[in-house]
């Protein structure tokens, strides 16, 4: 043991250790602040967080994480939960929140910035920035004439062996539960086992479909349309572009990032003020240029290049219906998918 | 006085010597017990609330397939894993290869690495432009193979976990005694029986130790699983969360998992027999004699750069070329030091926390075997296959409850690295203490020693090599810890492996970078002083 002591650097590290633990138990000071659980990229909210707080004076307390982990955490905490307001990156998570009864209803005044199917009906959650489904391709391995013009060319011969998915992601979840509301189970199913045939490449992120087009791994895949922005940021000449499905249906499905207000706050006003901010003119410019996502109040500018939402053949069906998520689930695991 | 016999025979302990374990030792070890057990007593909560549909999600046809490709994966990357990790030890503890002790701490440094940015790396290393690519066609190859699915997986967890069998394996062997291979060949046998009847017997623990860890983490990763397109038991647990938000249905196959757990451990006590032994000698261990490699440095040095240019160089210069990129570019690449500060901070508690919490569990293990013995070390083990999120989620459901002031402070945090890694720290101080005679415990008591005195004076020097390695392995692994510190640490607590996370979930791999670098860096440093300090100790012995 002397010996052990003699050497320099192990007192040394107990000692900054000891020091570290005193500063460190110190940390949880979240007393009087507004704490919002956010399953989005800390990089692109950090900017809005900091001109809110700066702003309005209220100090945030923002733990980021992916959404389903963030949900599951707070049916996790229930009656106990810290947490005031969460920021999920998809509808899906809100609604699950929604159905356990986690969350408190918004202001009439606040959810009614947004049209009807991009919130839920009795006002729990609102969406807070639009995701639409598009077909990522690499233009020097498709022309624009091969471009399909629905989602069961995709099922062709042509496509073997070409194209990406993300079967785990959510957005691909509620784009195949769209795709039920549309045509029915059966017919689902059938497009699923269809593209399976083609032997798709799984992948685990959007992103990573969007780099592996680009790449020339593969040539086209099913993503969200804003993950070619992304990845526009650093390489700007990125060989990838977006095609959205002349097709009216799930193909061009519309979905949301979004915000509930939870019941266990205890800073309701400070939350609804949170809310509010992410639903005004300014922050829905900020995810039109900076995420390239589209805005869902009325009268807010697009960057040049974004395809305007009016134009999307977007299904006919508002986002409440997608909850159904257990029988999605079931249905890729009759496709074989997992 | 030591009791070796020559071919490791099991040499029991005289009756008048065997004692029932302190009170206040069971008690101990038996509270940690407890808390490692609170995961799983969470897990059978959420499992119990799926009634009937139980068995069925258990014996689903895609449940069976997944758990069979599981373990096949677990079977190969242990294999390979356990092979390259011996080899490494071996080579670096007992030989005169030149620079020892650089490639040591080079070649333990891919266990820091997220497992996600590890494959990350590979896959572009091996895609058709990528790294490799010019190296394939020069071997005529059209392009590099695919590195998805089985094949991808299996490499890249190999490259990733076999230092958890080279660390507790060096520490086997500089807990080795030469002075029984010296008797034994003074009694004129050939080398190859002393490795097979004194070497092997003495270092099978700690190559068992080191495998169960590396079997343990294959079943849990998620990350290069799910890279590498690879399909999985514990894919299938994050796809029920990810899509259905049902809690309920992987606590079902977290279950399976722990009874997978408690198969391997059953396997693995089988055939860890009942043998004990301890060193010939008092005192210190005077260190061995390293083997002269002669011409065959050549291929073990070309083994190691190949281990490590797989390893580490290539995703180091992966993420190299995202700092470049994002350099060039003019984005921000660094944010200030603070995660470095938490990152440390994380890494030393953790450490501490859980080699003191795995001493009194391995103490009772090994010189009491007994039913709370065997129960606590199963308890530690059971949860160690689980994936990190379910820890986390079963913290977070008990801390939230029952102890709200402790809810996402940083001695929570702690509580849960511990949790988690509590059998990395177990397995190597277990072996070590394997080869320390409770006879010169004894012998101290008798000169008068008190217990702690005795505990103090000979048997934590004697320990030395499997504290430190226990200490080393969940400082490395907490460093890259991910579920845990992203939901159970206090608000704004963000470490290198957040940073990383956060980053590369925003396909910003430039901003990752510069976190991923100083991991890397800072873990080669901490690396660096305790291989340093068990060099000091040969030159000092």
């Amino acid at each position: 043991m002397k010996r052990v002591l003699s050497r320099p650097w192990l007192p040394a590290t107990l000692l900054a250790a000891g020091l570290s633990l005193l500063t460190a138990i110190g940390m949880k000071a979240d007393e009087g602040r507004l704490v919002v659980y956010c399953g989005r990229g800390e990089e692109l909210i950090r900017p809005l967080i900091e001109r809110f707080e700066q702003e309005t004076g209220i100090d945030v307390s923002i733990r980021y994480a992916g959404t389903a982990e963030l949900a599951a955490t707070l049916l996790e905490e229930g009656a106990h939960s810290p947490a005031d307001v969460f920021f999920a990156q998809d509808a899906g998570a809100l609604g699950a929140l929604h159905r356990h009864g986690a969350l408190a209803p918004l202001p009439t005044d606040l959810i009614e910035r947004v049209p009807p199917r991009f919130r839920s009906p009795d006002g729990t959650w609102v969406g807070v920035s639009g995701r639409a489904r598009v077909l990522v391709y690499n233009p020097q391995r498709i022309t624009e004439a091969e471009l399909p013009a629905t989602l069961d060319a995709l099922t062709g011969p042509a496509w073997k062996g070409r194209i990406g998915w993300a079967p785990e992601n959510a957005s691909f979840q509620s784009f195949v539960t769209a795709l039920r509301i549309q045509r029915g189970d059966a017919a689902a199913l059938a497009w699923l086992k269809g593209i399976q045939a083609n032997e798709p490449h799984p992948y685990a992120k959007n992103s990573a479909i969007v780099a592996a087009v680009a790449a020339g791994e593969i040539d086209a895949g099913l993503v969200n349309h804003y993950y070619l922005y992304g990845a526009r940021r650093t390489n700007p000449n990125i060989n990838a572009r977006n095609h959205y499905f002349p097709e009216p249906g799930a193909g061009s499905l519309v979905n949301v990032a979004g915000v509930g207000l939870l019941k266990t706050s205890r800073r309701t006003a400070e939350a609804e003020r949170f809310i509010h901010y992410l639903l005004d003119h300014r922050a829905q410019t900020y995810f039109a240029h900076e995420t390239a996502e589209y805005p869902l109040i009325a009268d807010v500018s697009l960057p040049p290049d974004l395809k305007p939402l009016d134009t999307i053949a977007t299904p006919d069906l508002d986002l409440n219906q997608l909850e159904d998520l257990e029988g999605t689930l079931s249905l890729i695991r009759q496709a074989g998918i997992f | 006085m030591a009791t070796t016999g020559i071919s490791a025979e099991t040499t029991p302990d005289h009756p008048e010597l065997r004692r029932p374990a302190p009170l206040g030792l069971r008690l101990l070890a038996g509270a940690i017990g407890l808390a490692v057990l609170l995961p799983l007593v969470y897990l059978l909560i959420r499992a119990g609330e799926t009634g009937h549909r139980f068995w069925d999600i258990a014996t689903r046809e895609e449940t069976l397939r997944v758990l069979w490709n599981s373990v096949v994966l677990t079977v190969l990357v242990t294999a390979s894993s356990t092979l390259i990790g011996v080899v490494l030890a071996w080579l670096t503890v007992r030989t005169d290869l030149p620079g020892r002790t650089t490639w040591a701490v080079i070649t333990c440094l891919p266990l820091v690495l997220p497992s996600y940015v590890g494959a990350f790396a590979l896959i572009g290393a091996f895609s058709s432009n990528g790294l490799l690519a010019p190296l394939f066609a020069l071997a005529g190859f059209e392009r590099p193979p695919r590195l998805y699915g089985l094949p991808g997986a299996w490499l890249t967890l190999t490259l990733f976990s076999y230092p958890y069998v080279m660390l507790t394996v060096r520490s086997g062997l500089r807990c080795l005694d030469p002075a029984l291979a010296d008797a034994a060949r003074s009694l004129g046998h050939p080398p190859w029986r002393i490795a097979r009847d004194i070497t092997w017997p003495h270092l099978k623990p700690s190559v068992q130790a080191g495998s169960l860890l590396v079997a343990l983490y294959t079943l849990s990763d998620f990350g290069a699983v799910s890279m590498l397109q690879f399909n999985s038991f514990t894919r299938a647990i994050f796809v029920y969360y990810r899509t259905s938000f049902d809690r309920s249905a992987p606590a079902v196959l977290a279950l399976m998992l722990v009874a997978l757990t408690l198969m391997i451990l059953w396997v693995e006590a089988r055939t860890r027999g009942s043998a004990k032994l301890y060193r010939a000698g008092v005192g210190a261990i005077r260190p061995a004699p390293r083997v002269a490699l002669h011409a065959w440095r050549y291929p073990a040095l070309l083994g190691c750069t190949l281990i490590t240019l797989l390893g580490l160089v290539l995703p180091l210069a992966v993420i190299a070329f995202w700092l470049l990129q994002g350099w060039t570019a003019g984005e921000p690449l660094w944010r200030g030091w603070s995660m470095v500060v938490h990152s440390v901070q994380a890494g030393l508690w953790a450490a501490g926390i859980t080699v003191a919490a795995a001493l009194p569990v391995a103490w009772l293990a090994v010189r009491f075997p007994g039913r709370t013995a065997r129960l606590t070390e199963k308890a530690a083990y059971a949860g160690h296959a689980l994936p990190s999120i379910m820890i986390a989620l079963s913290l977070v459901f008990w801390a939230a409850r029952y102890a709200p002031a402790l809810y996402q402070s940083f001695a929570l945090l702690i509580f849960a690295y511990a949790c988690r890694f509590l059998p990395e720290a177990l397995g190597s101080v277990r072996a070590s203490l394997g080869t320390v005679s409770p006879r010169l415990e004894e012998a101290g008591r008798n000169l008068g020693r008190g217990p702690w005195s005795v505990l103090a004076s000979i048997t934590l020097p004697l320990l030395r090599p499997g504290l430190l390695t226990g200490f080393a392995l969940v400082f490395l692994t907490t460093m890259k810890e991910l579920p845990l510190t992203l939901l159970l640490a206090p608000t704004g607590f963000d470490t290198l492996a957040t940073r990383i996370w956060s980053a590369t979930e925003d396909a910003l791999y430039a901003q990752a970078a510069a976190p991923a670098l100083v991991l890397v860096a800072v873990s080669g440093i901490f690396v660096g002083m305790i291989l340093n300090q068990e060099e000091q100790d040969d030159v000092y012995e």
